[in-house]
């Protein structure tokens, strides 16, 4: 048996405080990339009870994604999007998810991106992750850009932290460990930094802009 | 002298563009912050440095 709307709204507000509790209900938070930081953080804001997650990601589940990131074997093969979309349903049912099995380019992303409060970037390829950067820095100068860079490998966690660049620009990571040097990821450590994008969205929200 | 994430660089009057030349940045894995704004890539090679700018060069890694 679910729980009513109104109990899990409940059940939020009594931990989070109504007023921010209703801020996070009226946030629509963009995803962009749905591997290990982009599943790790939509869960994370699916929990937290922000009211809508659009999730953008081309390819499908597949069984060397497992590792790290939030899906099942009994997903394989599944569209990203998709198949997190069924999860998050299930940890937040009365959350409002849009899921797009589509590549992100410079043509499309005006459109897609339109009306969302803030884009967390979660690509895995350094261009990628340039690309819609300044894409949305450029052509939205009123959202907030939330993007991660540097989680491979096994260095510290203490390495992973959030700075912030310009007044809506904040980047997770700890800004130089490529996978292609490194040759490792680990859930942990992504986990690591999408828990610092999850939580610097939540400040945003919250009107706590320092990173 | 102009400040490039936090150390103070000699490149005055070079453009965005030659800075991340010169420093062996590949200019499609960047963001550029000058001054607290962001710099549009099409403005990389018009966008001139001067004295007391202070600029962050955000390079990308891959993983994710």
């Amino acid at each position: 048996m679910i729980p009513s709307r109104e109990d899990m709204y409940d059940a939020l507000a009594a931990r989070h405080g109504s007023e921010l509790q209703n801020k996070l209900s009226e946030t629509k938070v963009a995803v962009c990339g749905l591997g290990g930081l982009g599943s790790n953080v939509s869960v994370h804001l699916a929990r937290a009870g922000v009211g809508e997650l659009m999730l953008f990601d081309m390819d499908k589940v597949d069984i060397s994604n497992l590792h790290r990131q939030q899906y099942f074997p009994d997903q394989l093969g599944q569209p990203k999007a998709a198949a997190l979309a069924q999860t998050l349903g299930r940890i937040a049912p009365y959350c409002k998810i849009t899921a797009r099995e589509v590549k992100l380019n410079e043509d499309n992303m005006a459109e897609l991106l339109k009306g969302c409060h803030i884009v967390c970037e979660c690509f895995d390829k350094a261009e990628q992750k340039a690309m819609l950067v300044n894409f949305v820095l450029e052509n939205f100068p009123d959202k907030y850009m939330v993007a991660a860079s540097g989680m491979a490998g096994i260095s510290s966690a203490n390495e992973i932290c959030t700075k912030r660049i310009t007044e809506r620009f904040y980047i997770c990571g700890d800004g130089h460990t490529d996978v292609n040097e490194a040759g490792t990821l680990f859930a942990s450590r992504v986990a690591v930094c999408a828990a610092h994008q999850a939580n610097m969205v939540i400040r945003i929200i919250a009107g706590e802009y320092k990173p | 002298m102009v400040k490039v994430n936090g150390s103070e660089t000699s490149l005055d009057g070079k453009t965005v563009s030659e800075l991340l030349a010169e420093n062996g940045y590949d200019p499609k894995r960047v963001a550029v912050e000058l001054n607290l704004d962001i710099v549009p890539k099409s403005q990389y090679d018009s966008t001139v440095l001067k004295d007391g700018d202070s600029v962050e060069v955000v390079s990308f890694v891959g993983g994710g």
